[in-house]
């Protein structure tokens, strides 16, 4: 029974899907589960984390922690995990998560794993389960020292409601100035409500759309099904969309319910970014595209034909 | 200036990776090993550097002695010298703890975003850590000017810029430079550049590895005619449950 903390993170005061699902695997590892969350937060959506198996949830509301610097947030990770006595920190793998996960691992002398895909496998050591090889493969390790990081990949656990909301308990750290040295001087965030890499679903077109003025057919599509959109890598080199859309193993990893692929045909590096989807549907005009071999459902035929019939019959069983 | 670039010796993208002797083991068999495309773009950024601010550019690998062609066409693609860490690279904190044994008097230590064989992406946070430096990524763009370091890091649905001072560390990823071809006078001077093979540290993996599996087969895909989508809608509702 390991006393896990998570680290939460929170978009817009939301908590991230990718953490709700940090929270449930802490809770499938069967030890009590805190939960830390930094910077202004929404008190309702913390207390909710309850719901997905934390019996505790600690809040650094400070606003010197709205902005995510990875120093700072390392020092009060640290500080939590210290006066918890955790033994392991669970985290959704992402831009901040990773280094912060990386740094607490050499502060406390722990064993970490990034991208596990499933919880320990049952008996005394601690061995679990991760994605390498960019998806094509897994390797079982153990994390040997008493203190265990774990960074999740997307799916890794379904966040269910388990339990009640809790408290949230305040937590003030002492907040030292360790990124003088570091400024972030802008964000900025894609427009679209449907953040690509949390999308539940995805619609995705290649080269065989033929230019950026037919991605319409794709944005309504998207639009019909609540989708975010993606693309492959050409696209976003030519331009036709923003770098941060193209998936595939050099952009956007993704994993949602339903991928749906329009004129891409399925070049390794593309697979790379999309075969932890759960559902993947092809629509190509060459059926020797090697992306039908990766796929659950495969139409053959043209995007310009397919896509207009398919978005109709999507909003007539709504 | 110095440039430290940390590379590591993977499978090309398009191998096909199946293990051997009861799944402990890669089968190199058939399998091209390259230098790591992320390294390859921070490579590639060092070597720019190097032209536009003048730099010396060193590589560092941690690996037997099977990695030594990856490292000469470092070499060919514009490094000064190498350094081989003679070591099997056991885990992430084993890698980060000799890369760090290393890195004293570099300004700037290059890393892909990560490598393609574990895609952990830690190793450069946990350098970061052991020295004492800032460390970001995946950077997207990294400028020099009068000593501030100007970058650009992808994060969740965005782009974050950032400001900091050397020395620091940097997983880099595309758009950060353009990967580099070695020519014909690259390779003939990789040959006689300076590749120092050292011992390791002593430092204990923190990980063991208990063995490798593939996943299982996908299934075959069920095609749905073009005139009759409506077919495809149906299943996704009912047999797959996705919408
Ligand atoms: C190191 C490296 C990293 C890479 N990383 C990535 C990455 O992260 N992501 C990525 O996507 N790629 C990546 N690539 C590129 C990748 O190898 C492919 O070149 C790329 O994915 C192909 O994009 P595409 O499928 O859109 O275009 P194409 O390969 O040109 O395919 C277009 C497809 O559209 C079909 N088509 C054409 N017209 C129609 C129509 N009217 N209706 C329906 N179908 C049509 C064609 O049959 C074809 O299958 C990488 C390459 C390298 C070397
Ligand atoms: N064996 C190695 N030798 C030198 N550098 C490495 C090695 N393994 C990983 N790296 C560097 O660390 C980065 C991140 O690796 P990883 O944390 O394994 O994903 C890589 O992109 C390389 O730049």
């Amino acid at each position: 029974m390991m006393k896990s903390l998570v680290f939460v993170e929170t978009a817009e005061g939301k908590v991230k899907k990718t953490s709700l699902e940090a929270v449930a695997y802490a809770h499938g590892l069967g030890g009590a589960v805190t939960v830390i969350a930094l910077g202004t937060a929404d008190a309702q959506a913390l207390a909710d984390v309850g719901k997905y198996g934390a019996s505790k949830v600690l809040h650094a509301s400070d606003a010197a922690l709205n902005e995510p610097m990875v120093q700072l947030y390392t020092s009060v990770i640290e500080q939590a995990m210290r006066a918890e006595g955790t033994e392991v920190l669970v985290l959704a793998n992402s831009s901040l998560g990773s280094p912060v996960a990386a740094k607490i691992a050499v502060r406390f002398n722990a064993s970490l794993a990034a991208n596990v895909v499933e919880l320990p496998r049952p008996g005394a050591a601690c061995i679990v389960k991760r994605s390498i090889y960019t998806g094509k493969a897994f390797a079982n390790v153990e994390l040997k020292n008493a203190i265990k990081v774990i960074t999740l990949r997307k799916n890794a656990a379904e966040a269910h409601e388990v339990g009640n909301p809790v408290a949230v308990t305040p937590f003030a750290p002492s907040l030292a100035n360790v990124d003088a040295n570091v400024k972030i001087t802008a964000v900025e965030k894609a427009t679209g409500d449907i953040l690509l890499p949390e999308a539940e679903i995805v619609v995705s077109g290649g080269r065989g759309m033929k230019g950026p003025e037919h991605w319409g057919l794709i944005e309504d599509l998207a639009k019909t099904l609540g989708a975010a959109t993606g693309c492959s890598k050409p696209v976003s080199d030519m331009h036709w969309r923003p770098h941060h859309e193209h998936v595939g193993q050099t952009g956007v990893k993704v994993a949602p319910q339903l991928y749906l692929a329009v004129g891409i045909s399925g070049a390794i590096q593309h697979l790379a970014g999309v075969n932890s989807s759960k559902c993947i549907v092809v629509i190509n005009k060459d059926p020797e595209a090697p992306f039908f071999k990766a796929a659950d459902y495969g139409i053959v035929g043209d995007a310009f034909d397919v896509l207009p019939k398919l978005n109709e019959a999507f909003r007539a069983a709504k | 200036m110095k440039i430290l670039v940390c590379i590591s010796h993977v499978p090309d993208t398009t191998s096909k990776i199946s293990f051997v002797d009861n799944g402990t083991r890669l089968d190199s068999n058939g399998v091209q090993f390259i230098i790591g495309p992320y390294d390859d773009y921070a490579l590639a950024r060092a070597v720019e550097l190097k032209e536009s601010n003048g730099a010396s550019v060193t590589v560092l690998n941690v690996g037997l002695s099977d990695t030594e062609p990856t490292i000469r066409k470092a070499l060919a693609i514009g490094a000064d010298d190498a350094i081989r860490v003679h070591a099997e690279p056991a885990d992430s904190f084993f890698v980060a703890t000799q890369i760090a044994a290393h890195a004293a008097g570099y300004d700037l230590i290059l890393m892909g975003r990560e490598s393609i064989d574990y895609n952990s992406g830690v190793v450069h946070a946990m350098v970061g850590e052991l020295l004492g430096l800032p460390s970001f990524s995946p950077v997207m763009s990294l400028e020099l000017s009068d000593g501030v370091v100007k970058m650009a890091r992808e994060i969740e649905g965005g782009k974050e810029s950032l400001e900091a001072s050397l020395p620091l560390v940097a997983g880099c990823q595309e758009p950060i430079a353009e990967w580099k071809i070695p020519n014909m006078r690259g390779i003939m001077s990789a040959r006689t550049k300076p590749l120092k093979v050292v011992d390791p540290v002593a430092v204990e993996a923190r990980v063991r590895l208990d063995g490798y599996e593939l996943p299982p087969p996908k299934g075959a895909v069920k095609m749905i005619a073009a005139d009759n989508v409506g077919e495809l809608v149906q299943r996704l509702k009912t047999e797959a449950k996705v919408i």
